[in-house]
């Protein structure tokens, strides 16, 4: 009868090193059934899941917390020191240890075995790659190993979700070891009492334990003796000579580069062209949406709250998951297949002196699609320091949405399109501004570099785990994952901003805006008026101008106009802050342009505005300095939702913000002055 | 007695002891341990840094980092 009381809610920790596989035998558990969060306080990501399971008539129910990979329990590592935390955290009130190790790797996953072995918890042993240690002829005496070990051990292949159910039954029959693995002669261990009241001590002082290696040393030496007791393996694995073989390749000083090269060409291709369709498909749903519910609802506030701040709002986040889901489909298979990893060997040489990382690359070029993809893959770097870097240089690489600005402000500054007779000056132009975009952005990293600190220790040793093919559900999961944070998390801020942006550019608190909004009504209703769609645009322009929005123009204008900018952009620039290319389509309604030739049009426009002494408005300093301010601005509320994720703050996102603020208005300022 | 940044690709070596105590740490937890062969595999097209087999498996290392390993090659 003692199994009626039995526990059957069990909240389990998976531990084990980086590369075990730990992951993949969390989504073999728990398939979708997860949820990503963030430690508090720092950048890493929690993973948690739930399963059940049944034994006989008992129904268990297991709560999986998937911690980060750790080599040893003396962290070097933010990532590390956060596993450990954790697992010693009282609050955390953890049942069963799950210890993942790689039966191919045995050596260094039995060390951290041993240590955790040590801290007494009710402990489980899952043997990873069971199917690889078969197929290359590494035969393990489990039973032999589990009995020294005093640890179940499951035999299992998490890729392809073999021997899952074992470790489930072996999880609801858990105990604590009776061995143990320390020195027990050692004082140090004795003066604690434990091992993991030794362990929880040192976790607090960031200092080389004296004992650490002394430790880490006697634990390997009883598993050699383990090994050459219960594992046989072949002196030349078949699998590690296949990845030699890649190396070769993958490495090389031509083809290496090449190959990486070809890599980014197809992420590129990707998040820039191939993302586009569905991009449209988005835009045009949720533009169908909104005139559905338009004409569905009676007009009024509420409608044009709906419509045009919560529908468009929405629209404006899940705009992103294209982008998101090809970069995060990319980033999943480079990093299960392995090549991650020497994409970060061959260009660490090249990214170094900048404080960047090898794995820098990939989120680099995709910025010139999009930054906040870009921010998302930068989880890939595992170096604290170059990681925070990346992302706060990645919004200076010029963007796909500063486009239209670029290309209706170089159509005004040459109408003609061409510069000294014989170049495309937009081409020309543009390219100059990715140049500017990269430059500056590696310049910014070379300071920084000299300015973050970091208490983590900045090492190169990173393992290469062997070539595997990638497996497509951790892929799924992956994008899965990283599309249900970001419309999750960044999607209320950029919802709520979005709201907000409408609110101030459809309300005002003159009594003008009010008289403009009952002609707008009294024009749309009335049969009599010719030229309604004229009319109405030019209330429309009215209208903004005088809405909150054209009064925080006006109120800027005092500090913008050094720049050259009056209140007019001044308004674009406030309403382009929910992303850069607002800026055409608020110059078309303040200049009330022709929509169905809308760059034309308002470029004509634009050609034709004339300041107060009847001089050309957008000369070429007027046009220089608003191109280098889209250049450097932070315009772009979706790049600051998704830095407050990452970087689980707001600190960078602020030291981000007035940095490329102070940039923008420094360059455009200099322009006007030295142009004008 | 050399360091590992000394050794050429596929030079046989055992490992003696370190010469920076927190890297010591790390590189003991990576597998790196005294008595352990040791090779560096390839060096990356650029020189540096270097994919080191050792413990059974791949691992990089820069060069600052490999020159804190006293080796004692094997002829």
């Amino acid at each position: 009868m003692s199994d009626l009381s039995a526990n059957t809610h069990l909240k389990i920790a998976l531990v084990g090193n980086p590369n075990a596989g730990k992951s993949t035998l969390f989504n073999a558990l728990t398939g979708l059934n997860q949820k990503t969060g963030n430690y508090s306080g720092v950048t890493v990501d929690r993973y948690e899941g739930k399963c059940s399971h049944r034994v006989g008539n008992l129904q268990y129910e297991f709560s999986i917390l998937d911690l980060p990979g750790l080599y040893s329990l003396y962290p070097k590592s933010n990532d590390e020191v956060i596993a450990c935390q954790t697992l010693l955290d009282e609050k955390e009130k953890i049942d069963v240890l799950v210890i993942v190790a790689d039966a191919t790797n045995l050596k260094r996953h039995l060390m951290l075995a041993s240590q955790l072995i040590d801290l007494k918890f009710k402990t489980v042993l899952a043997l990873n790659m069971m199917d690889e240690a078969v197929q290359q002829n590494i035969l393990i005496d489990v039973a032999g190993l589990s009995e020294t070990l005093s640890v179940p051990i499951a035999a299992v292949d998490s890729r392809h979700s073999k021997g899952v159910e074992e470790l489930k039954d072996l999880i609801t029959k858990a105990k604590v070891s009776d061995a143990m693995f320390y020195d027990l002669n050692s004082e140090v261990v004795k003066e604690k009492g434990s091992y993991k009241n030794y362990i929880r001590e040192s976790l607090q002082t960031t200092q080389v334990q004296t004992f650490e290696n002394t430790d880490k040393i006697y634990r390997f030496n009883i598993i050699n003796y383990l090994l050459a007791k219960y594992v046989k393996s072949p002196a030349q694995l078949s699998q590690k000579e296949m990845s030699s073989k890649i190396d070769a390749f993958a490495t090389h000083k031509v083809f290496g580069y090449v190959l990486l090269l070809f890599i980014l060409f197809l992420v590129f291709q990707f998040i820039f062209f191939i993302s586009e369709s569905p991009m449209n498909w988005i835009e045009q749903f949720f533009l169908q949406v909104g005139n559905y519910v338009h004409d569905a609802m009676p007009a009024g506030q509420l409608n044009d709250l709906i419509v045009n701040g919560l529908i468009a709002g929405i629209g404006g986040v899940v705009m992103f998951v294209p982008q998101i889901a090809f970069l995060f489909m990319f980033i999943g298979f480079l990093e299960d297949s392995g090549y991650m990893a020497r994409a970060s060997f061959i260009m660490d040489r090249l990214m170094r002196p900048f404080g960047l990382n090898g794995s820098s690359v990939i989120p680099l070029i995709s910025a010139t699609a999009c930054a906040v993809p870009s921010i998302m893959a930068t989880r890939s770097i595992k170096n604290v320091k170059e990681r925070l870097i990346t992302i706060f240089i990645l919004p200076l690489i010029s963007c796909s949405a500063r486009l239209p600005v670029y290309t209706l402000l170089i159509s005004v500054l040459y109408p003609n399109n061409t510069f000294l007779g014989i170049f495309n000056s937009k081409g020309l132009v543009l390219m100059a501004f990715y140049l500017i975009g990269f430059t500056i952005s590696l310049l910014t990293a070379l300071v920084l570099k000299k300015i973050v600190k970091t208490n983590e220790h900045s090492f190169f040793i990173m393992e290469l785990p062997v070539y595997r093919r990638p497996q497509l559900r951790t892929i799924g999961i992956l994008v899965y994952n990283k599309v249900k944070v970001f419309v999750g998390e960044a999607g209320k801020i950029i919802l709520a901003i979005s709201i907000v942006l409408w609110f101030l550019s459809s309300h005002g608190i003159s009594k003008e805006y009010k008289e403009l909004d009952e002609q707008v009504l009294a024009v749309q209703k009335s049969d009599l008026v010719s030229n309604k769609e004229h009319v109405i645009k030019h209330l429309e322009s009215l209208k903004l101008e005088n809405s909150y929005i054209g009064d925080l123009g006006h109120f800027i204008e005092p500090v913008i106009a050094p720049l050259g900018f009056d209140w007019k952009i001044g308004i674009a620039l406030i309403t382009s802050f929910a992303a850069r290319e607002v800026f055409v389509g608020t110059m078309a309604t303040i200049y009330q342009s022709g929509e169905s030739n809308k760059e034309e049009g308002i470029k004509e426009k634009l050609l034709k505005e004339e300041d107060v002494y009847g001089h050309k408005k957008y000369n070429t300093a007027v046009c220089w300095s608003l191109l280098l301010f889209y250049a450097f601005a932070l315009q772009c509320m979706s790049t600051i939702a998704v830095v407050k994720r990452e970087t689980n703050g707001w600190k960078w996102v602020f030291a981000q913000l007035i940095y490329l603020s102070v940039l923008a208005y420094g360059s455009a300022f200099l322009a006007q002055q030295v142009l004008s | 007695m050399t360091t590992l940044n000394e050794l050429k690709p596929g030079e046989k070596a055992i490992i003696r002891s370190f010469s920076n105590e927190a890297l010591s740490s790390k590189l003991i937890d990576m597998g790196c341990l005294p008595g352990e062969l040791i090779t560096i595999s390839r060096l990356a097209p650029l020189g540096c840094p270097y994919m080191i087999h050792v413990s059974g498996y791949e691992l990089s290392l820069r060069k600052a980092e490999a020159m804190t390993v006293m080796v004692e090659t094997l002829s």
